[in-house]
């Protein structure tokens, strides 16, 4: 039986714990809903983007451009989006078990892989593995598109280089506040985005006037549209971080109420006990002076 | 009423402007242009630079940075990294970013930096645009 001093420190102990997390929670909840508004304002971005890539990539075919060349798949390079900072749960690990998982299967088929990291977990995580080729931490606080233009352009230079053949990310996806997958989307070469209507919208993309050419007008929007993928992907993971803070913070809540209540139960057994063995001290002690 | 076209300003944080109007001039790649309603299928990409839009009597001025502009159904859909209306520029900090840009252009081509050369180049432009939007009004 431990004394009751002990059990009453780890109480007070668990409890100062569960002000912490329940506070994180709080503040990860905030924090979601300012990232939410941040994902919702970009979609309509977001959509009318692929409306002008699908429309102006009827017209165009792949080989034009060096950002959509398509080239023998010798070296992948994996942008892994994480969290800078961590006590969210199993989501950075998730991102990472994912981001591992495809760095087997393309060494397994002979290629080369190398890694560039977004968010510091990320870093963390494949830092020992020597892959890292590039890394970007402590910007994922902010959500400024800027970051994301640094993150496109440096990685699109170096497939322009050769360096790579393909790119892909890998982030967290959010699907709802309960539910973050981490998932995968293509990235490099660019792939004309499919039209989404029928035969009409293929009909109506050609008649376009484009100023100044299409090539030139490509040149401009797709770095642009690397740029947009990149910041949905920061987005992304921004929010789904936060969601899942919120929930790991509200598990640690609840475990430390139940941790509380069973050490109540240990602490209130103690202290019969020794309730119990001074009584019959004082019996004992009165039995014997008769 | 003569017909209108439909504008539509989109950024990054989310939409601007959403308004049926006469006439849109915008700063297009290869000088200004201006769309009425019924405008053939158009794609343009957008400098940095003021563009201007009409309904009836109202006349507003936003400063756009760069992007690109799509004309179809009678719809005009502007994608720009961001978008301020003139009446809300404040003059004085795009001032001041100004000359900040200009003195940071003078250091870069002193140490013949390429790089900070293009990002002072970039500021340089959007400051005098915005200041050029906020006096337009």
């Amino acid at each position: 039986m431990p004394s009751l001093k002990e059990v009453k420190t780890k109480i007070q102990g668990v409890k100062k714990t569960s002000q912490i997390t329940k506070a994180m929670n709080m503040v990860a909840a905030a924090k979601l809903r300012g990232a939410q508004e941040k994902m919702e304002a970009f979609r309509p971005y977001t959509r009318k983007f692929n409306e002008a890539m699908s429309n102006l990539s009827g017209g165009a075919t792949t080989d034009q451009f060096p950002l959509m060349e398509k080239r023998d798949v010798k070296t992948v390079e994996l942008v892994v989006v994480t969290s800078d900072r961590g006590l969210c749960g199993s989501y950075n690990a998730n991102i990472v078990r994912l981001a591992l998982k495809m760095i087997k299967e393309y060494e397994a088929a002979g290629k080369k892989v190398s890694v560039v990291c977004v968010g510091k977990k990320g870093f963390q995580a494949f830092n020992k593995t020597g892959k890292v080729r590039k890394k970007f931490v402590d910007i994922m606080g902010t959500f400024q598109m800027f970051n994301a233009r640094e993150v496109a352009s440096d990685v699109a230079d170096n497939f322009l280089k050769g360096n790579s053949d393909k790119v892909e990310v890998i982030y967290g996806e959010f699907k709802s506040v309960a539910v973050q997958a981490p998932t995968f989307s293509h990235f490099l070469p660019v792939q004309p985005v499919e039209v989404v209507g029928t035969e009409t919208a293929k009909k109506i993309s050609g008649d376009y006037i484009y100023e100044p050419s299409t090539e030139e007008i490509m040149d401009v929007l797709q770095p642009l549209y690397l740029n947009v993928l990149i910041y949905q992907a920061m987005l992304e993971v921004g929010a789904s971080e936060h969601a899942a803070r919120m929930t790991a913070m509200d598990n640690a809540t609840n475990a430390c109420k139940d941790i509380v209540a069973n050490l109540t139960i240990v602490y209130n057994k103690a202290r019969q006990a020794s309730v119990t063995n001074e009584l019959m001290d004082i019996v004992g002690g009165a039995e014997a002076l008769k | 009423m003569a017909q209108q076209i439909r504008l539509e300003v989109v950024t990054p944080k989310g939409a601007v402007v959403s308004e049926d109007v006469d006439i849109v001039n915008a700063p297009g790649y290869g000088g200004d242009f201006g769309v009425l309603a019924n405008h053939a299928p158009f794609l343009s990409t957008i400098k940095i630079g003021t563009l201007t839009y009409e309904q009836g009597r109202k006349r507003e001025t936003l400063m756009v940075s760069g992007g690109f502009c799509e004309v179809s159904n009678n719809k005009i859909t502007f994608l720009v990294e961001s978008a301020e209306f003139g009446s809300e520029i404040d003059v004085d900090r795009a001032m001041r970013a100004k000359e900040r840009a200009e003195k940071r252009l003078a250091q870069a081509a002193q140490h013949d930096e390429q790089f900070n050369r293009v990002r002072a180049e970039a500021a340089l432009k959007r400051a005098m645009a915005r200041i050029k939007t906020a006096k337009n009004i």
